[in-house]
């Protein structure tokens, strides 16, 4: 019996079985947490190299690291694709829509060559038991989804193949309208009005978005070993026009060097002709065959490096088949030398080492807040912050480092612009980094203060709980929730779930909410878990990588009250692009005060016969639409509460019962 | 009318009358009744569209038009090249030498920060090595080179060294070395050793119709910008020591 379980689950390490899966979740299994925790014993090492499938537990914690929570819900779901446990605080699961039939792999057949390749590896050799309708494993990231931009009901999710359209004006039946194949990842995206804007860098990537790639044998090769160019190739950022939702038309491709890893819109408040992208490239750089100029290397040999700086697009709104780069500026410049490498390590904390040339020499990705001037840029080896005031040349005014960091990912500004949260994705997001060994300052969050134009640090935060060593984990994009009074994001951890983090102190981040599946498979790490989970007006979405769009919306706990939900949703924007920050606006409304009150009561600010008056005059100015004789009242309220303003315990209290008082004052109907 | 004026229904906003009729308090009879029948249409298509089946489209080169696709379409698979598969077999054999060098931290050098950097790149590469030999065996390849196999080749020496790798010779003085010695030794053949994964990632996507299987493209990315930022925190660090 033993045997044929075991035959069982090696078929499925070697094929992803959407059905099986539902028979491997009620097969017992031992829980990954706990092995987690002991060490491997040799009989195990030489299994690992019979089945390089087989999950690898953490190495032991080194010393002075803390891990991760074993006894926490999460960290003891059962496996499955479409039938995982789950386990939820303070959210609740509205939908999953599954992948688009489009991106999934075209051979389902257990008979496929490669299929049975695989299994004969494994020393399976009868593949008759296995279902149909089986899907290969291979090419998990070749149809991943990724990232997200809405405007209005539409909510564009980008997938390595292409891109899905769906129509969100009822978020519980959110429905597919368009799926635009158009191989190239990640396929990042954008939206601007009638325009969106797709990221690319994959070798595979075409002008025409065609599939078929390119062939392995050079049509012709050049002299010094090197293949010749491939005109069709592209790598950059593709510009559409949506104003046929059905019908994206490709109306520009900019290519870049590096091509685009991601990008981000940045809008000049003083410019409404042009928008501008800054792309992010991670990649290697192409041949100046494919592309005129472009080269690799490091300064000292090589001024004109497709390295060290990032790549400005300028995009005439009217026009947007002109568009074309009009700069790239060396952000990673020494301000002394001009030497492109010089990112100082004079902002490094906890160092006090000497100045050093260094070899950051790339973005991954940046996040503009135009109505600050700045941006936050996540750097491989640095974070660092620009001045965008002239959006076409950003200036490097301040850059950290952190010597826990393996990767600095992405960034975000509160909403104030008082504080910046990095994440670091140790591991690329292909690994499992959130094992009960994994330390807690490993590919976690680092919150920096942000006073004067200088980055502060100020913690850590990772998802606190332990995940299997079957699940890739590792913080990744999220952005904020605007409840009024308070820092909080949502945020995505791969099959770590999504994780609600209120950084209000921004030394004790503490989580207040999450949503969490068991992995897609408990023997092998299959690619999958939230590649973004970002809130646009009154719900959560998460891009599942294998799964598909998840919706979800919050509701109350002793962390963030009805109110404070009600409040965040007063909050409508008519597009989300979350790498261009937009200033949130709360409307003065008694909504959004009772939210101000419940956070008072919570931290304690004022006595509980104060809160308790607050609450029956905005009780009162309610139910009577606002008289004259209630707004009198909420009137000398306000005046009182500016007073205590002053002698508040804590600055979040304060400008809590100031925001509060500005309401009182003359609350919108 | 002016109503009419602001009530542009771009196709892709069908959302946007709805909006105009709550924004507008001051309303005719007649704009009224005009109003409900654009609603009704604008509703009716909602309706319509929600049950229309989704379309599959492929748009075409910048400027070109965007074809319809049969809803029957399915993806596929760039094709796949020979300097996939080698790339994969000499990185577990480079990142192998990686593995053996964090081992010798333990019992050579009580340095805190060298410990700690040790233990990630142990971890993250040993990680890896899974990951390229799981990406090799799905796809029905051996995980070590090819070359290795061939009869009558001395596997004792470090003939088949990939780029960047310690030769015996710098392996040994690093096994023999302690303390201080150790870490400087260590640093600067972990710098080399890294740089040879930069050189290997390079030729890989030198060579043509290579990396386009996303998995290796997303994986040698990410060796290329994680080790760089490693051999920036081990300059630093060798700056340091000295």
């Amino acid at each position: 019996m033993h045997h044929s379980v075991l035959r069982y689950l090696l078929v499925s390490l070697a094929i992803c079985l959407c059905f099986s899966a539902t028979t491997l979740a009620q097969t017992p299994t031992p829980s990954p947490a706990q092995d987690a925790t002991k060490a491997p014993d040799k009989s195990a090492t030489k299994e690992e190299q019979a089945n390089p499938f087989a999950p690898e537990p953490a190495t032991p914690l080194p010393a002075g690291m803390t891990g991760a929570d074993t006894n926490d819900p999460r960290a003891k779901l059962t496996p499955g694709v479409f039938d995982a446990g789950e386990a939820a605080m303070g959210i609740k699961h509205l939908i999953l829509v599954k992948k688009p039939d489009a991106f999934q792999l075209g051979s389902n057949d257990p008979d496929d060559p490669k299929v049975k390749t695989t299994l004969g590896q494994m020393n399976v050799t009868d593949t008759s038991k296995i279902p149909k309708g089986v899907q290969l494993v291979l090419a998990q990231l070749s149809f991943a989804n990724s990232d997200f931009a809405f405007q209005g009901n539409h909510l564009f999710q980008g997938n390595f193949y292409g891109l899905s359209i769906y129509d969100i004006s009822n978020p519980a039946k959110a429905n597919l309208l368009t799926t635009m194949i158009c191989p190239g990842g990640q396929n990042d995206v954008s939206v601007y009005k009638n325009l969106l804007f797709m990221s690319v860098e994959m070798a595979n990537g075409r002008l025409d978005c065609g599939t078929q790639g390119f062939p392995p044998s050079p049509p012709s090769t050049a002299k010094d070993g090197r293949p010749a160019a491939q005109k069709d190739r592209f790598r950059g950022v593709r510009i559409f026009d949506i104003t046929n939702i059905k019908e994206p038309k490709q109306v520009a491709a900019v290519q870049t060097c590096r091509g685009s890893h991601t990008h981000t819109l940045v809008v000049d408040p003083n410019d409404k002709n042009n928008v501008y992208i800054y792309v992010s490239g991670t990649s290697f750089v192409r041949q100046s065959e494919e592309l005129a100029g472009c080269s690799g290397g490091t300064p000292d040999t090589n001024p004109n490096t497709a390295r060290f700086r990032i790549d400005v697009i300028k995009v005439p709104l009217a026009a947007p088949q002109n568009a074309q780069i009009v700069s790239s500026p060396r952000i990673f410049s020494n301000n002394d030398t001009g030497a492109f490498n010089g990112l100082s390590s004079g902002g490094t904390h906890g160092k006090n080492g000497p100045e050093k040339p260094q070899d950051t020499d790339q973005c991954h990705d940046i996040t503009v807040y135009s109505e600050l001037g700045l941006a936050a840029g996540a750097c491989s080896g640095n974070g660092i912050l620009l001045d965008i005031k002239d959006p076409a040349n950003p200036k490097r005014i301040d850059a950290v480092n952190d010597p826990n960091y393996a990767y600095w990912h992405s960034a975000s500004f509160s909403n104030d612009g008082k504080k910046v949260v990095f994440t670091d994705e140790w591991g690329g997001g292909l690994g499992a980094r959130c094992r009960a060994n994994d330390p807690n300052k490993w590919g976690a969050d680092a919150i920096f203060n942000l006073q004067d134009n200088k980055l502060k640090f100020a913690s850590y935060y990772k998802m606190p709980s332990a995940q299997g060593d079957s699940e890739n984990c590792v913080a990744h994009n999220g952005s904020l929730i605007p409840v009024p009074g308070r820092d909080i994001e949502v945020q995505a951890w791969y099959q770590g779930g999504l994780s609600v983090m209120d950084f209000t102190d921004a030394e004790h981040p503490v989580e207040i909410g999450y949503f969490d599946r068991g992995p897609i498979d408990p023997n092998m790490l299959v690619l999958g878990g939230d590649w973004s989970a970002y809130w646009y007006n009154g719900h959560i979405y998460g891009s599942e990588i294998a799964r598909g769009l998840d919706i979800f919306e919050l509701t109350p706990t002793k962390f963030l009250t009805q109110n404070e939900i009600d409040a965040a949703k007063t909050v409508r924007v008519s597009e989300l692009n979350v790498q261009n920050q937009q200033k949130i606006e709360w409307p003065r409304t008694l909504v959004v005060a009772k939210a101000y009150v419940d956070q008072l009561e919570r931290s304690q600010a004022m006595p509980a016969d104060g809160i308790s008056t607050l609450r029956q005059a905005i009780q009162s100015a309610e139910s009577s639409h606002l008289n004259q004789k209630d707004l009198t009242k909420l009137k000398s309220l306000a005046a009182s509460l500016a007073q205590s303003a002053g002698s508040a315990k804590s600055a979040a209290d304060s400008s809590r019962m100031n925001a509060l008082a500005e309401i009182l004052k003359n609350p919108a109907r | 009318m002016p109503l009419c004026g602001k009530v542009k229904l771009p196709q892709r906003d069908d959302f946007m009358p709805i909006k105009c009729f709550h924004s507008d308090t001051q309303l005719t009879v007649r704009s009224v009744s005009f109003l409900c029948a654009v609603m009704l249409t604008c509703f009716l298509s909602v309706a319509v569209s929600a049950q229309e089946a989704p379309v599959v489209v492929q748009p075409g080169a910048p400027g070109e038009p965007t074809r319809t696709l049969p809803p029957s379409t399915r993806a596929a698979l760039p094709p796949s090249s020979p300097a996939d598969v080698q790339f994969m077999q000499n990185m577990i054999m480079h990142h192998a030498q990686a593995v053996e060098m964090t081992a010798l931290i333990d019992s050579h050098t009580a340095n805190k920060e060298l410990r700690s950097l040790g233990a990630r790149i142990s971890r993250s590469q040993s990680d890896e090595i899974k990951f390229m030999k799981r990406w090799l065996v799905a796809r029905g390849e051996s995980t070590s080179p090819a070359m290795q196999h061939m009869p009558g080749m001395d596997m004792s020496s470090h003939e088949m060294l990939m780029p960047g790798m310690l030769t015996a010779q710098q392996m040994a003085a690093l096994r023999k070395a302690k303390g201080k010695q150790f870490d400087k030794l260590f640093l600067k053949g972990m710098i080399q050793h890294h740089n040879g994964a930069l050189t290997m990632v390079k030729d890989l996507f030198d060579t043509a119709g290579a990396g386009q299987d996303a998995e290796l493209f997303n994986f040698s990315t990410d060796v290329d910008s994680g080790q760089r930022a490693e051999i920036r925190i081990m300059q630093t660090m060798l700056g340091e020591t000295r």
